[in-house]
C-alpha cells in the first residue's frame, strides 16, 4: 500500500501549503473560476437547448435530427473540439474554449428535453385542451411540470460533461482547477495534480448534490410520486 | 507542393505508417485496444451485477446511487489518481473507462430483465424451465435489446473518452490533438476527430448489426404489424 502513504503524503502537502490557498493561482481563485466557466457554458447552453427542445417536443418537427445529433455529438472528442478551436480563433480570449464546451452541451439537454415534452401521456395533453387551455398554456403549465424531471436530467448530465471538459480545456490554457493538474503533470509536481484531482472530484459532486437538491425543490410532487394520490 | 505546409492528404499519407509510435496507424491501434478492452470488462461486471440488482430488489437503489457518482466523476483527475496506482500505461485509462461502462451498463441489465413480461416468465417456469435455463434462453434474449442500447451508448463514448488519455501520454488518437497543440498545426486535429467519429460510427453499427442477429423476432413483429 505504499502508493496510499505517497497519495496522502502528496494531500497533506498541497492543502498544507499556505501559498496554495491565496493570489490569483490560489484554490479559491481557482475554484471560482472553475465554477464561472462551467456555470457559463452549462447557462448558455441550457438559453439555446430548452426552447428548442420544447418547440421541436411540442410541435413534433425535427425530432429524429435532434436524436441523431445528439448521439452524433456523444461520438466528439472533447479535446480534439477543443484543440481544433483554440488554433482556428487563437487563445486571447475564453471565448475559443467556451464555444466548445456549449456545443457539447447542449445535446444532452436538448435531446431530454425533447424527449420529455414527447413522452407526455397524450390523454393529459388532451384534457388540458379539453379544459380550454392554449397550445402555450398547455406547454407552460402542463407539459413542462410533467417533463420536468427529464429536463433536469438532461441539464445534470450536460453538467457532469461541462465540469470535466473545463478541467481538461486547462490544456488548452483556460484557468480553473485543471490547472493544477495540467500544470503539475507538466512539471513533476504531484502534490499539485493529486490535490487538484481530489478538488475537481469533490466540486463534481458538490455539483451532483446541487442538482438533486434543485430537483427535489422543483418537481411537483405529483410527478415525482412523492405524493402518492388514492 | 514545395514548400508549403502540406495539405491534409499529405500529411496523413506521410504520417500514417510511418514505423515510429507515434505513426497514425499505431495510435488507431492503441486507440482500438484502448476502448474495446474497457466495453467487454464493463459487460463482463456489469451482467452479474445487474442480475443481482434485478433480483433483490434493495441492493439496486443504493448500487444505481453509487453508479450515479462515479459517472459524474470527470475523467481527467480520475486518470492522474490512478497513475499513482497504476503507473503510466494503457490500464490507467482502461480501468476508469471500464467503470463508466459498468454505471451505464447496470440500469440498463436492470431494466432489460424488468422488461420481460410477467406471463412470459410464467410461462417459463410452467413448461418446466429450471432458474439458470430460464435466465439463459428466455430473460436474457428479451433484455437482449436494451441491454445492447446501453452497450452502443458505452462503445461510442469510450472511443471518444480514451482521447483525454493523451493528456498523460496514453491517448491513442488522442495523440493527435496534443501533438498539433504543441506544435501548432491543423491537419493532425482533423484527422484525429474524423478518425475517432468514424471509429463510433462503425461500433455503433456493428452493435446495431449484433442486435439484429441476436433479436431476429423483433424485426420480424415490426414486419408483421406493418
Amino acid at each position: 500500500m505504499s502508493w496510499l502513504t505517497a497519495f496522502l503524503g502528496w494531500l497533506g502537502e498541497f492543502f498544507g501549503d499556505g501559498a496554495n490557498w491565496t493570489g490569483s493561482d490560489g484554490i479559491p481563485a481557482r475554484l471560482l473560476e472553475h465554477l464561472e466557466f462551467s456555470a457559463l457554458a452549462l447557462a448558455l447552453a441550457v438559453l439555446v437547448a430548452v426552447p428548442l427542445g420544447l418547440a421541436i417536443g411540442h410541435t413534433g418537427r425535427g425530432g429524429v435530427l435532434v436524436v441523431v445529433a445528439a448521439n452524433l455529438a456523444r461520438a466528439l472528442p472533447t479535446l480534439g473540439l477543443l484543440v481544433m478551436f483554440v488554433l482556428l480563433l487563437g487563445a486571447s480570449s475564453i471565448w475559443p474554449v467556451i464555444i466548445p464546451l456549449v456545443l457539447l452541451a447542449v445535446p444532452p439537454i436538448l435531446v431530454n428535453t425533447y424527449e420529455g415534452i414527447k413522452g407526455v401521456d397524450p390523454e393529459l395533453r388532451d384534457a388540458a385542451y379539453g379544459m380550454g387551455l392554449r397550445g402555450g398554456q398547455v406547454l407552460g403549465r402542463v407539459l413542462v411540470p410533467v417533463a420536468l424531471p427529464l429536463i433536469l436530467l438532461g441539464c445534470r448530465l450536460s453538467a457532469i460533461q461541462v465540469v470535466a471538459t473545463t478541467t481538461v480545456a486547462a490544456y488548452t490554457g483556460l484557468g480553473g482547477l485543471g490547472r493544477y493538474v495540467i500544470d503539475g503533470f507538466a512539471t513533476k509536481d504531484y502534490a499539485s495534480v493529486v490535490g487538484g484531482s481530489v478538488l475537481i472530484v469533490l466540486f463534481a459532486l458538490f455539483v451532483q448534490v446541487v442538482f438533486a437538491l434543485v430537483q427535489r425543490l422543483t418537481v411537483s410532487p405529483g410527478v415525482s410520486r412523492r405524493l402518492t394520490i388514492r | 507542393m514545395g514548400d508549403g505546409p502540406p495539405s491534409l492528404w499529405e500529411w496523413f499519407g506521410r504520417n500514417w505508417d510511418t514505423g515510429r509510435a507515434d505513426s497514425i496507424r499505431t495510435l488507431l491501434t492503441d486507440h482500438v485496444t484502448m476502448s474495446f478492452v474497457p466495453v467487454v470488462l464493463a459487460l463482463v461486471v456489469a451482467l452479474p451485477l445487474g442480475l443481482a440488482c434485478a433480483r433483490w430488489r434493495w441492493l439496486y437503489q443504493p448500487t444505481s446511487g453509487l453508479m450515479n457518482i462515479v459517472y459524474a466523476l470527470p475523467s481527467l483527475p480520475v486518470f492522474m489518481l490512478m497513475i499513482s496506482v497504476t503507473g503510466l500505461s494503457q490500464t490507467t485509462v482502461i480501468v476508469p473507462l471500464a467503470f463508466y461502462g459498468v454505471a451505464v451498463l447496470i440500469p440498463a441489465v436492470v431494466d432489460g430483465l424488468d422488461s420481460v413480461p410477467d406471463h412470459v416468465r410464467q410461462s417459463a417456469v410452467a413448461v418446466g424451465f429450471t432458474p439458470l435455463r430460464r435466465l439463459l434462453q428466455v430473460e436474457l434474449p428479451i433484455a437482449a435489446p436494451v441491454v445492447l442500447a446501453g452497450l452502443r451508448v458505452v462503445a461510442v463514448s469510450s472511443i471518444s473518452l480514451v482521447s483525454v488519455g493523451a493528456l498523460i501520454g496514453q491517448g491513442g488518437l488522442g495523440g493527435l490533438f496534443t501533438r498539433a497543440y504543441q506544435n501548432p498545426f491543423m491537419p493532425p486535429v482533423i484527422v484525429g476527430i474524423v478518425l475517432i467519429v468514424a471509429l463510433a460510427l462503425v461500433a455503433d453499427g456493428l452493435l446495431v448489426l449484433a442486435q439484429r442477429l441476436l433479436t431476429p423476432w423483433v424485426r420480424a413483429r415490426k414486419e408483421a404489424a406493418s
